[in-house]
């Protein structure tokens, strides 16, 4: 077992070249966004680079008082002028390599996810609401789902369930005349409703729900209060590892006369909007605080930047590799401490590919080879995730000594009596005939 | 600066498992089953769903041709209160109680083909609970009445928990004979033990049901299923509270905890960081601004995955091939040195008793 401390350090090559016509050409554009859209197509930008201009002082390109603009590919454009040489310290750090926070990582998070959208409908009888969650999950999930299939593989679904009620009951605020649910009841929310979803009876993988609850007439309109006392502006929140869960408020219709049920049709956009900030912030992609002088250009509808996606890349090969290299450690200890283990072939030959896996993902990181290196990390985890969950490594071969005279002394002492007596005899015996001889003389 | 504080003093777990086993069979350990059910009934009140509770019972009580009241387990007697309920989920019953599926369980070394509601699918931030109840003695606790499990063997499954990060936090309760011998082994982090008594000292049953025959339930569990009564999901108990359950004017037996190996300290731990299921909340303050009309979007058809290529018979099973096959011929090995060893003696034995003229009688 390796006793040596074993550290990983990050470096950024960095390359410096003038700008080709084209990019001149893109970066005549009018506004930062443009510019950045159009130089998109033009670059080489292979998986964790990271391609930075620099502008004139002068130029119009970026709005007044910022200096750094990041794009939502793998560019950034940066202003020329006083402390240019302070600038790439900052951009590196903040943007490029911090890690991002509470990651969704653990066994399992390399099988896959499953996405569940769930419509909480307590009060059919008051509204009957419609959502169009195939078209929504088609245009504004899909395409961040299929960014992440880099990184694990996907599965959604969907469902509607009807008289689900939250469990905490929400109070009536006089001034506002709306009710309101408080922070520290948010936690009882989520598990009287977790029993109705069948999140368990889908699959073996982890289960993001998502969970769209629309409140009775007579509960409505329903806030969610924050710890100031002032309504959420999303009327959502999140729990980690789990999902999220948002209120959408039936507008109270305009006559008092009309019949009841409402019908309902949910403005999927604002939904989705407030879902993918949740599926972010889920997955460790939050924004943290940047100088004012930074401006970070919104995903938009692609729902994550490229060098975001190569940050959960690195993030998640780093961890890939800390897991196996732990996994295997153990592993090698256990079989150390109980001598008796018999490995069988399959798994020896998993911890082989193991190793050789990880040891490629480490060379290709150092290389820069993002893309492969995290592909080789993966395949390190479950050929080792498999070799240490083997069934086969199950030991009940515990013997304290005492058993161990227990069980032998018993069978082996009454045995043993016989056999013992005799080899006696026949130690006599030969004594005796070799001094015969001579008494015989 | 206040709320780091205050993280720092609560648990960092997200989700709660509970693992409960009732290690004893046949009709007069009805209060073994009793045990577990009160644990699995408080459990459940408090919030963790059956999804995340393994709940093992080597016998099945409830529909016993001896009980008078089928389809019922009392904790209380004059049958006040019926732990069994109406919508219990036994994940491992009867025999498959065994040491070896408990361990399959804790380690995680599950064949594939388990279901999912066998299986304890815990991550690095679980707390789990794990109640075992039955007979036990110095070191070990007794499974179906054929098997036990030693101490050794559960710190050894616990160290491979640990190893493998599958518990935040783990909580184990022992309600048995001798109970404290059982974590006296302990060597993982983040693990809190309780036991009903101490080595050397026995666990006594409380009250027995003259209707039913039997002792209902054992007198520290009875005990702390009162105490756990009294909790509701939001309540701020903690566990030096569920230390000074069933002193001994009430028990009999010293009930004994071990609190060496857990980082935090107990006044801090909440009685529903382990019994409940409170989550972890944040309030979600970002949205990303979304493009209403994507004017060059073109709707994705799902990909047709059925195969178009003809259907055709399955191998079928080649019957023929397999009777008339030969036997595989086995590999011979010339015998081993203890049988050899044996053998030589013997005959030396035998040979020099009866002298060696008799070997012309063979050859």
């Amino acid at each position: 077992p390796p006793a040596v401390r074993t550290s990983i350090t990050s470096r950024y090559e960095m390359v410096y070249r003038s700008t080709t016509a084209r990019e001149e050409a893109a970066l005549g554009a009018a506004s930062a966004r443009e510019a950045d859209t159009a130089l998109h197509p033009l670059q080489d930008a292979s998986l964790g680079s990271l391609t930075v201009y620099v502008v004139p002082e002068t130029s119009s390109l970026l709005p007044q008082g910022v200096s750094v603009y990041v794009g939502k590919h793998r560019s950034a454009l940066v202003r020329a002028g006083g402390g240019l040489a302070a600038r790439p310290a900052p951009l590196g750090s903040s943007v490029v390599a911090a890690r991002p926070a509470s990651a969704l990582t653990g066994c399992g998070s390399l099988a896959g996810y499953e996405i569940t959208f769930s419509l909480l409908n307590p009060d059919p009888k008051s509204h009957a609401v419609d959502w169009d969650i195939e078209d929504a999950v088609n245009r504004y999930v899909q395409p961040i789902l299929d960014k992440l299939s880099l990184v694990a593989n996907f599965s959604v679904d969907s469902q509607i369930l009807y008289y689900a009620v939250l469990g905490v009951t929400p109070r009536f605020d006089k001034e506002s005349s709306s009710f309101l649910l408080s922070t520290h009841s948010l936690p009882h929310v989520i598990n009287p409703v977790e029993a109705r979803l069948g999140s368990s009876a889908a699959s073996l993988h982890p289960v993001l729900n998502f969970l769209l609850y629309v409140p009775e007439h007579s509960h409505s309109p329903l806030y969610i209060q924050d710890k100031d006392g002032a309504p959420v502006s999303t009327n959502a929140f999140h729990s980690p590892r789990w999902g999220g869960i948002m209120i959408y408020n039936v507008e109270a219709p305009a006559s008092p006369q009309v019949s009841l049920p409402l019908h309902v049709d949910v403005d999927m956009v604002r939904v989705m909007e407030v879902f993918l900030a949740q599926l972010r912030l889920l997955f460790g992609l939050s924004r943290e605080e940047l100088p004012p002088e930074f401006l970070l250009e919104s995903p938009g509808n692609e729902g994550l930047a490229d060098w975001e996606l190569d940050r959960l890349l690195w993030a998640h090969t780093m961890e890939n590799i800390a897991t196996v290299s732990t996994t295997l450690t153990s592993l090698a200890q256990l079989l150390d401490k109980i001598g008796n283990i018999v490995i069988k072939d399959d798994v020896a030959s998993e911890v082989y590919r193991a190793v050789a896996s990880a040891q490629s993902a480490m060379a290709e990181l150092a290389t820069g080879h993002l893309h492969s290196a995290f592909q080789a990390s993966k395949e390190a985890v479950t050929s080792s995730e498999r070799a240490f969950f083997d069934p086969s490594l199950l030991h009940l071969l515990y013997f304290p000594d005492d058993q161990k005279f227990a069980i032998y002394i018993p069978l082996y002492l009454p045995m043993s009596v016989p056999i013992l007596l005799s080899l006696a005899k026949i130690v006599r015996e030969t004594r005796q005939r070799k001094k015969e001889p001579t008494k015989m003389d | 600066f206040q709320d780091q504080a205050e993280q720092f003093f609560r648990s960092g777990h997200t989700n709660n498992w509970a693992v409960l086993v009732c290690t004893s069979r046949f009709w007069f350990n009805y209060r073994h089953v009793a045990n577990t059910l009160s644990v699995y009934r408080s459990v459940k009140r408090l919030g963790i769903a059956d999804s995340h509770i393994v709940l093992m019972l080597a016998d099945d009580m409830a529909c016993n041709p001896r009980n008078p009241k089928p389809a019922t387990v009392f904790s209380h007697k004059n049958m006040e209160l019926n732990v069994y309920g109406d919508d219990v989920e036994v994940d491992y019953r009867g025999y498959e109680v065994t040491v070896e599926n408990f361990l399959r369980v804790l380690t995680g070394r599950i064949p594939p083909s388990t279901p999912r509601s066998k299986r304890l699918l815990s991550d690095d931030r679980s707390n789990i609970l794990i109640y075992m109840t039955g007979h036990g003695g110095n070191g070990f606790l007794k499974f179906q009445d054929s098997e036990e499990i030693t101490n050794v063997e559960l710190a050894d499954a616990f160290e491979q928990m640990w190893q493998k990060r599958r518990y935040n936090e783990l909580l184990f309760i022992i309600d048995t004979c001798q109970g404290a011998s059982m974590y006296e082994r302990f060597y993982s982090p983040n693990i809190m033990a309780l036991a009903s008594s101490q080595v050397g000292e026995d666990s006594l049953s409380h009250q027995p049901d003259l209707a039913i025959g039997v002792h209902l339930m054992d007198r520290y569990t009875f005990y702390v299923l009162e105490f756990l009564e009294e909790i509701h999901p939001a309540s701020q108990t903690n566990m030096n509270d569920l230390f000074q359950v069933c002193p001994k004017s009430l028990c009999v037996s010293t009930p004994g905890h071990r609190t060496d190996l857990f980082q935090r300290d107990p006044q801090n731990v909440l009685i529903t960081d382990f019994f409940g299921s409170v989550r972890k909340v944040e309030i979600t303050t970002e949205t990303i601004s979304l493009d209403r009309d994507l004017a060059g979007f073109e709707s994705k058809l799902p990909k047709d995955e059925l195969a178009t290529e003809p259907l055709k018979y399955a191998e079928q099973f080649p019957v023929a091939q397999i009777i008339h096959q030969k036997p595989k011929q086995k590999d011979w090995h010339p015998p081993g040195g203890f049988i050899l060893g044996l053998w030589a003696l013997i005959i030396m034995v035998f040979f020099k008793t009866y002298g060696i003229k008799h070997m012309k009688h063979i050859f």
